[in-house]
């Protein structure tokens, strides 16, 4: 009788200094959480080019969740600087695209807070689920 | 006379401009007139759209159709050009990219005709009379085409084999196309006519750029006049010259205007206004999200600005709505 509630596609990048190290302590800490954020490490925050994340959306995505290290801690310096920047001049244009708020989201999440991880994923694809699909033309 | 090569010239949603970049080949446009034999070119000769259908199926050697596409009268004559034309060449920054008609992509057919036919200041439409497809005038069934949701660049619609960038194509890579086409010496199938490296590297201002750059202002031409000599990036311009192709001989930086966009993003560039958002980010001074956001203040349409020439090609093509999508 039920259909398939929907279930968001969230493609995450993950900073391999801290975020993705917080998910694997998320993992052998056995948190659990949502399966929707499947997790794409890359060297930094700074290296998720904008395209990185219209090509998700455009490929079929419902979110897109960037995670990096706190301001400060960055390993190289100043790549989180520059995904903040980046960050912030992309919402507006995704903005003026019709891309909702909660669809795109960066995230701090230093090495040791894996229940950071676990909390933002959760909330996250709980948002989604309520916003409901993207339904990006492709 | 009849061996001659057939080439059409035509246009769909477009400025006039593309036209008048021909015609600014100045005296090799005689040369081009020896060589072919014109059979389509809407501003200059009188030809109608049954002589073209009378021709055969690929007896026309090179269609150069300018102009984004975004009526259903200029959908059939581009998918009839195809047919006809053995290749077709996308003439401009509108038919390369969707170009400036392209920017109207941020609304949809409703919010175009609500201003343009209502809300402009100088319209006085009382009757709410709006462009229809099917209506009745003295006694007569009038036609009109269909009016689209979005601006569609040409490879979106029918199959192209090149694209000749610019707003509108220097003639200098007009000449070098034609060129190509009668000599035979054509690069692969789907090339961009202009060379493949960044308006920077052209740049006569190229040398004054240091090597970093932190800017806390942003400026617009509107509201300061640049230096002359100086790196736009430098002055707190916003110039796409970093994400676009060079080839056009940088007429604007000789104006002292920093540049638009207009020759398109590299090859490997999916979307031309994220990889500059991307670069020009990089380059801002503030490290705290309101500082950011009080500096970005000072861009007051950035998809406007950054995918000026590039919005139905790039990766979302145009405002996506949850209601209508």
């Amino acid at each position: 009788m039920a259909t398939t509630a929907f279930e968001p596609r969230i493609v995450a990048f993950f900073c391999n200094w801290c975020t993705y190290t917080a998910s694997d302590l998320a993992g052998t800490a056995r948190l659990a959480y949502e399966p929707n954020a499947p997790v794409i490490r890359v060297m930094c925050s700074g290296r998720v080019d904008p395209q990185f994340v219209l090509k998700a959306l455009q490929e079929g995505a419902d979110g897109v969740l960037v995670g990096g290290c706190h301001p400060g801690d960055c390993h190289y310096q100043e790549g989180n600087y520059k995904a903040l920047r980046r960050f912030r001049l992309l919402k507006r244009v995704l903005t003026q695209f019709g891309v909702d708020d909660a669809r795109v989201r960066l995230e701090w999440i230093s090495a040791s807070e894996g229940d950071r991880v676990q909390h933002v994923i959760n909330e996250m694809t709980d948002q989604l689920r309520k916003l409901g699909p993207w339904h990006a033309r492709s | 006379m009849a061996d001659k090569p057939k080439v059409a010239f035509y246009w769909c949603a477009s400025c006039g401009g593309c036209e008048e970049a021909v015609v600014d080949l100045e005296e090799q446009i005689l040369k081009v007139v020896d060589a072919v034999d014109i059979v389509l070119w809407p501003v200059a000769m009188d030809f109608k759209r049954r002589d073209i259908e009378a021709m055969p199926d690929q007896s026309i050697a090179v269609a150069f159709i300018n102009g984004g596409v975004r009526m259903s009268e200029q959908e059939e004559w581009v998918h009839m050009l195809r047919r006809k034309s053995q290749l077709v060449v996308a003439f401009g920054a509108c038919a390369h990219l969707g170009g400036i008609p392209g920017l109207a992509n941020l609304n949809n057919r409703q919010q175009v005709f609500d201003t343009v036919y209502q809300n402009v200041p100088s319209q006085d439409n009382q009757a709410h009379t709006v462009p229809g497809e099917h209506s009745k005038a003295n006694g007569h069934a009038l036609e009109l085409p269909r009016f689209w949701d979005e601006v569609k660049a040409l490879h979106q619609v029918i199959d192209v084999d090149y694209y000749l960038p610019g707003c509108a194509p220097p003639p200098k890579l007009i000449w070098g196309a034609i060129e190509a086409i009668l000599t035979g010496t054509l690069p692969p199938k789907g090339a961009v006519l202009s060379p493949n490296k960044a308006c920077c590297d052209d740049c006569p201002r190229k040398d004054s750029k240091p090597d970093k750059i932190e800017l806390t202002e942003i400026k617009r031409p509107a509201t300061h006049i640049a230096d002359p000599e100086l790196c736009f990036m430098a002055q707190g311009f916003v110039c796409m010259g970093p994400a676009t192709r060079s080839g056009c001989g940088n007429p604007c930086i000789d104006g002292n205007m920093p540049c638009r966009g207009c020759m398109g993003p590299m090859d490997d560039v999916f979307d031309q206004g994220a990889k500059f958002l991307s670069a020009f980010a990089s380059i801002l001074a503030p490290k705290t999200e309101a500082e950011i956001d009080k500096l970005l203040d000072q861009i007051p349409d950035p998809t406007g600005t950054f995918y000026r020439f590039s919005l139905p090609t790039s990766l979302l093509h145009r405002r996506h709505t949850g209601a209508t999508v």
